[in-house]
């Protein structure tokens, strides 16, 4: 019976839209012209929805509509707060139709448990389509990062660079060795050097990393340096008793590269001015 | 029975490996070699396991058994063309190998062994005139 009263919104659906649109305007959630050909698409799905009630086709058609509008609102700047007040308007400017509509006060009762129903599971659909564009973001730039974080630099005929900025967890040390040892196959390098001035802080954890890095370099046939130590994390190291030992450390990248000079029997001199 | 080739040039030995091992065809070449070692007295070994894509840890134990018997026996180990994803998998499994020398290809390899004796002959000549 509270559908058939629900189905009488269906012929008020301009003067619903009306009152939506100032209700909006006075709340300071809209956004204009885009938004007004949201609302039109949206409440005449949604009304034709409630006129077949019971079709469940036709209100998932509406909840698509939502999602899209609520992660269309998302990347147009609105806080998921402001997508639940659209809803809410909305809501509350078919309460007002409705009331008009109905004066038996059970009936209006029951056409308003229902239409809170149907709204307030879709205002949780719009936090989760919100919520989801979010994580979406979040994992692309996570792997973005990832990517771009790791570069393997080619200093010099057979040395290679690797600068690491950042936190290094497992994950991250996987691509690290992943690339470097790559790198080292590719440019047939026998000098890496590892530079972990951008490393925050260095715990036994990391330290572990940096050494599986190493040993792994030194299977393969290469020599491994670290550079880029700085006083705290050399104290760091020796406070939580790291045994580094086994593994050339050098202070600076450009100490590095002269070790690995060395290595290499190479000799850089300055050039002599002649007269 | 199936056995890994194995190569002598001049003070060297020459070892490719180039199927998946099994453990008996490990064992295997690890006889073979140290025989061939003292048959040739060979310097150098070199073991080539750039076709290998798969080692687990007993295999990791046979290379390093096979540095250290060499050794013993005077000769010098080198593995060279050790693929990434094997070196990761070694270091996940803890074993760094420690007494085995590593090169990137045959060509380092072989200047490494070539060095490495070169450094011996100079450097302990006292050693070597002991040995023999």
């Amino acid at each position: 019976m509270q559908n058939n009263s629900l189905m009488g919104l269906k012929e008020h659906e301009n003067k619903l839209l009306t009152i939506w649109s100032q209700i909006l305007q006075d709340s300071g959630a809209g956004d204009g012209a885009m938004e007004e050909e949201e609302s039109k698409e949206f409440a005449s799905l949604f009304l034709s929805a409630l006129e077949k009630s019971g079709n469940f086709d036709e209100f998932e058609k509406v909840e698509d509509l939502i999602i899209g509008i609520a992660s269309s609102r998302g990347k147009r700047g609105f806080s998921p707060r402001e997508n639940a007040q659209y809803l809410i308007s909305f809501k509350q400017a078919a309460s007002k139709v409705i009331s008009e509509l109905i004066t038996d006060s059970a009936e209006l009762y029951d056409a308003n448990l229902k239409l809170n129903e149907i709204l307030d599971n879709m205002m949780i659909m719009t936090f989760e389509a919100f919520m989801k564009g979010r994580e979406d973001i979040i994992s692309r730039q996570v792997d973005e990062i990832s990517e771009i974080s790791t570069p393997v630099i080619s200093v010099w005929e057979g040395i290679v660079a690797l600068p690491i900025i950042g936190t290094l967890d497992s994950s991250r040390t996987q691509v690290v060795m992943e690339n470097l040892l790559q790198q080292i196959v590719d440019t047939g390098s026998s000098i890496a050097i590892l530079d972990i001035s951008g490393v925050p802080a260095v715990d036994s954890l990391v330290a572990q990393h940096l050494i599986k890095t190493v040993s792994a370099t030194r299977l393969m046939g290469a020599e491994c340096i670290i550079s880029g130590i700085r006083p705290e994390i050399a104290q760091t190291v020796v406070h939580l008793g790291i045994d580094l030992t086994g593994i050339i450390t050098k202070a600076s990248l450009a100490s590095a590269l002269r070790t690995a000079f060395d290595m290499l029997q190479l000799n850089v001199v300055k050039r002599k001015v002649i007269g | 029975m199936e056995r890994i080739p194995i190569l002598k040039m001049g003070q060297y030995l020459l070892v490719t490996i180039q199927v998946d091992l099994y453990d008996q065809l490990a064992e295997n070449l690890e006889s073979d070699l140290i025989n061939t070692i003292s048959k040739h007295s060979s310097k150098g070994v070199l073991i080539d396991i750039s076709a290998v894509s798969i080692i687990d840890s007993f295999m990791g134990r046979i290379l390093g058994n096979i540095a250290v018997m060499s050794k013993i026996m005077d000769a010098q180990t080198v593995v060279v063309g050790m693929q990434p994803a094997v070196a990761i998998t070694l270091v996940e499994l803890g074993l760094s190998l420690n007494g085995v020398i590593s090169a990137l290809n045959v060509e380092r390899g072989m200047e490494l062994l070539r060095s490495k004796m070169h450094n011996s002959d100079n450097e302990e000549p006292e050693y070597d005139d002991d040995n023999e």
